[in-house]
């Protein structure tokens, strides 16, 4: 087993470390000023009550998609479509779990108030 | 198709080792399939928890009562660069083979990987004795501690993993099978990083802030 790439590659088609390298500071960059972001929302009460829960929820699904991206190296152009599909589809079950437990959940919790 | 055009998403081998990249399409896709049915199970833990938070405190303590940011804080810096590091062995691996980097890095992973169980261990701790928040006082409470435990428990067994993957590139060398398990275990690795978001954003800054 050879860890150098055949002869016969075209340079373009070895990654090179560099690049890859740089991808994993950015995302770590990223990450931290998000977080940083959402602690000081809470912190420094930057926002209050329903702009402060939006504002949190949209700085999570952003770290999440520079997660996905920069460490786990997911983008739309060179991936199989089956995968996406894979992860898109499994986006789409959480949502419909996860909202329709916390909306019937809310409701029942009002039908059994006193 | 080109040996660059990756054959499974996320950390791959490319153009360095052609042949393991090939092999690495079956188990790592099989892989994400797991990782996606785990995410599955700490969704359903995530929509308990939000309905108890709000609706489960009985005559329990609050969450944002409970809750220390500052070390919420240090434990989300701690797995970042838990997860940083890993990237770093993965290099070490993908680019240059190089058995001691990639045994460098791991540790550093592990150590900020356990230092992060550990703080949350002590979260627990000072929960329970300062506070008496135990997971029986509340629904809020038990949600907490299930979907939290959960997380650790997934931490821990990654730790435990890390240090299987360690002796076998000591004894084993990074053979093309040992390549696959480090990258499916670098998935892992980053995937929890992912879960920790969800829980710092929805059960820690959401508990403080309403």
């Amino acid at each position: 087993m050879s860890n150098r790439a055949p002869a016969n590659l075209p340079a373009s088609d070895i990654e090179d470390e560099g690049h890859e390298r740089r991808s994993y500071v950015i995302g770590l960059v990223l990450a931290l000023v998000l977080t940083t972001g959402a602690f000081a929302v809470v912190w420094f009460d930057l926002f209050s009550g329903a702009a402060a829960l939006a504002a949190l929820g949209l700085l999570a699904v952003v770290q999440a998609v520079v997660h996905l991206r920069y460490f786990l190296h997911i983008d739309l152009q060179r991936s199989h479509r089956d995968d996406l599909l894979l992860i898109l589809f499994t986006v789409l079950i959480l949502l419909i779990m996860v909202s329709g437990t916390i909306w019937i959940l809310y409701d029942q919790h009002m039908r059994m108030m006193p | 198709m080109s040996l660059s055009e990756r054959l499974h998403p996320g950390i791959n081998l490319a153009g360095t080792d052609p042949e393991s990249h090939e092999a690495a399409e079956e188990v790592l896709f099989g892989f994400w399939i797991f990782l996606m049915s785990d995410l599955v199970l700490f969704a359903v833990l995530f929509a308990t928890y939000a309905a108890m938070s709000v609706q489960g405190i009985a005559e329990g303590p609050r969450p944002a009562e409970v809750f220390d940011l500052t070390a919420a804080f240090l434990e989300t810096l701690l797995l970042l660069f838990s997860s940083f590091a890993f990237g770093f062995a993965m290099l070490e691996m993908k680019y240059r083979e190089n058995r001691r980097g990639v045994l460098g890095w791991l540790l550093v992973t592990g150590l900020l990987g356990a230092g992060f169980v550990g703080m949350e261990l002590h979260d627990y701790y000072v929960m329970v004795t300062a506070h008496g928040a135990t997971p029986q006082t509340s629904g809020f409470l038990s949600a907490y501690y299930l979907l939290t435990g959960t997380h650790a428990l997934h931490v821990s067994s990654g730790l435990v993993w890390m240090a299987v993957m360690a002796v076998q590139v000591v004894v084993f060398g990074l053979s093309p099978a040992v390549k696959l398990r480090l990258m499916r275990l670098a998935l892992f690795w980053h995937m929890l990083d992912v879960v920790w978001i969800g829980i710092f954003t929805f059960v820690y800054l959401y508990g403080v802030v309403s």
